[in-house]
């Protein structure tokens, strides 16, 4: 079994995000983490490998980005990955979520994998669609929020919370599942691991190389304009209570209470 | 012509609420664009003429019915997209949900359409429908404009109030539809397994809901005993991360795959105030909330914040309590 697992870099949560008024797109100057739900979809995979109940033959990263996302695929590789493909060209600037996932389907197209894993949401943006349109554009059937994945007889047995409960779903391989960060405990990348990633191949790919329509991708080839950026209407800010007596705090709480006749 | 498509998820026979308000909000905005809207449900012999008629009642003028498997959502991207190509809707609208999220991403990829997640607001601008969205962390809002023939918007969950009109009875349209290989290879094994007691939060006036704050499924005691002590209409809720880590059931979850209530009081304990929970307890009348972490969003919309140890503050606070009710 051939494993790709689409990792993306995203802003690290300690710094403060914002858009660039000029180009309407994320300011994307202060990122330097691979999203955190990626890191599940990877440890998803090293499970697949370590569970016995199939050969994994190779776990291969792949990201869709400018220069520096190649720390996300060195994260990724040191997370378990044997080897990685970065997917980066100008023309794919601006993409929307349709392009970008156009685009990702089709560098993970040339690897021909049995299963696509990627994190469910982005701390940056789109929240669990990617999944879902890079299925579409490799015709495998798909699922997202999994939270339980068990591997058996070219199926998988998936499941997650959908609106009425839990669902059961059996998926037949190949296919791609977008994991929740209820799946598992990622580990933590040994020293030796960390060090040794950059040895690992990283193969660089233009969007020519692996078919992908320029008119179909970028700010062009996208079929929806983000613009107008604003504050929303801001809700007064609550009072804050820092608790450094106890008992003086419990009764704050309690005369707040109170004056609502809460109790 | 600029009709508005929307899908309608049901299950067991009825119609999902998030479902009903896109109908109603594709029937408000499609009348102002000089379009109709019309509605597609996927299912078994549940979906009855009755039924189906039934969503004239929230706007919808025509309803496209394909027979095939519920809960899945590549089945109704196949239907949907051939009802498209048939009938050229400009906009398709889904409520908010999980299966709204991927048939919505599955069409934008199929039509190669621009799609909107986690829209709030829809209004019409030039004859064309505007969608509004917040972004990093609900901070700001983003106005999405679509180019091409077909734009694809996702409500948050809740967005769209349903509300009936004087629409009378919806046409029903059966679909005769080819699945697409893929499309067929996933099957619903289960479906709306319940895990864990079977708890009532929607009709509290007071909630007490715990978060991976509270550190053990065990200190969700404490959560008990604050509750017990409020007395009258109140209850215990979770949140995702702590019900799918078993700590606490399912029926008790708020948030995007749970419930949505509103009581009168919500206490958060140890709940970082995620997006996803927000929207599940966002209309609550008073929000308190105590978490450890200072930089914990829920304090951004928390109408009294604690910063400080779960462990110390909910016995004391209990305690206090029982002593208010007892004198």
């Amino acid at each position: 079994m051939k494993i790709c697992v689409l990792v993306k870099e995203v802003p690290d949560a300690a710094v403060e995000k914002r858009i660039d008024s000029s180009t309407g797109r994320l300011d994307r100057a202060g990122e330097k983490n691979l999203n955190p739900y990626d890191t599940h979809a990877i440890e998803a995979a090293m499970q697949i490998r370590e569970g016995g109940a199939v050969e994994v033959e190779e776990i291969v990263a792949v990201t869709m980005g400018p220069e520096s996302a190649v720390r996300a695929l060195h994260k990724a590789v040191s997370l378990g990955a044997d080897r990685s493909v970065h997917l980066s060209d100008d023309a794919l600037a601006g993409s929307d979520v349709a392009a970008t996932g156009y685009a990702l389907a089709k560098a993970v197209e040339k690897e021909s994998p049995d299963l696509v894993l990627l994190g469910q949401q982005s701390d940056d943006g789109e929240c669990y669609t990617i999944g879902a349109v890079v299925a579409d554009h490799l015709r495998m059937p798909s699922l997202t929020q999994v939270i339980k994945m068990d591997v058996a007889d070219g199926a998988l047995r998936c499941e997650r919370q959908a609106e009425y409960g839990y669902d059961t779903v059996q998926v037949r391989l190949p296919a791609v599942i977008s994991v929740g960060d209820a799946i598992n405990e990622p580990r933590y990348p040994s020293l030796k691991a960390i060090m040794g990633a950059r040895k690992k191949p990283l193969e660089k790919v233009a969007a020519g190389e692996v078919g992908i329509d320029a008119g179909l991708v970028g700010e062009d080839g996208s079929r929806v304009q983000c613009g107008d950026f604003h504050a929303p209407e801001a809700k007064p800010p609550g009072r804050i209570i820092e608790d450094e007596d106890t008992n003086e705090t419990v009764e704050q709480i309690v005369a707040w209470l109170e004056e609502r006749k809460l109790i | 012509m600029a009709d508005v498509l929307t899908y309608v998820l049901h299950y067991e026979g009825e119609l999902n609420k998030n479902s009903l308000g896109a109908v109603s909000e594709g029937a408000a905005r499609a009348s102002e664009i000089g379009g109709e809207c019309h509605a597609v449900v996927v299912g078994g012999e549940d979906l009855s003429d009755h039924l189906c008629q039934s969503l004239g009642a929230y706007g919808a003028r025509k309803v496209f019915r394909g027979r095939g498997p519920e809960g899945l959502a590549q089945p109704v991207v196949d239907v949907m997209a051939k009802v498209i190509d048939e009938h050229g809707h400009a906009y398709a609208l889904f409520g908010g949900g999980l299966l709204g999220f991927e048939i919505g991403a599955g069409l934008a990829a199929r039509k190669h359409a621009g799609v909107t997640m986690e829209v709030i607001s829809v209004r019409a601008e030039d004859g064309k429908l505007v969608a509004e969205r917040p972004i990093l962390q609900d901070s700001q809002i983003s106005v999405s404009r679509y180019k091409g023939d077909l734009g694809i918007i996702i409500g948050r969950i809740n967005a769209f109030e349903a509300r009936t009109v004087d629409g009378g009875s919806a046409e029903v349209v059966d679909v005769d539809v080819e699945y697409s290989p893929w499309s067929t290879q996933a099957e619903m094994v289960e479906r709306g397994e319940q895990r864990g007691a079977d708890v009532d939060i929607e009709g509290a006036d007071i909630l007490v809901a715990g978060g991976r704050g509270l550190g053990t499924a065990e200190n969700f005691k404490l959560a008990e005993d604050l509750a017990a002590a409020f007395g009258g209409n109140s209850a215990v809720a979770a949140t995702r991360a702590v019900v799918d880590a078993g700590w606490y059931p399912y029926a008790a979850q708020i948030g995007q795959t749970g419930k949505t209530v509103a009581p009168k009081l919500y206490l958060a304990a140890g709940i970082s105030g995620a997006i996803q929970h927000k929207v599940g307890m966002q209309s609550s009348e008073n929000i308190v909330a105590i978490n450890k972490d200072a930089g914990a969003p829920i304090f951004e919309f928390s109408d009294l914040g604690v910063v400080g140890d779960l462990n110390k503050i909910l016995p004391k606070l209990t305690e206090a309590i029982k002593a208010k009710k007892g004198s």
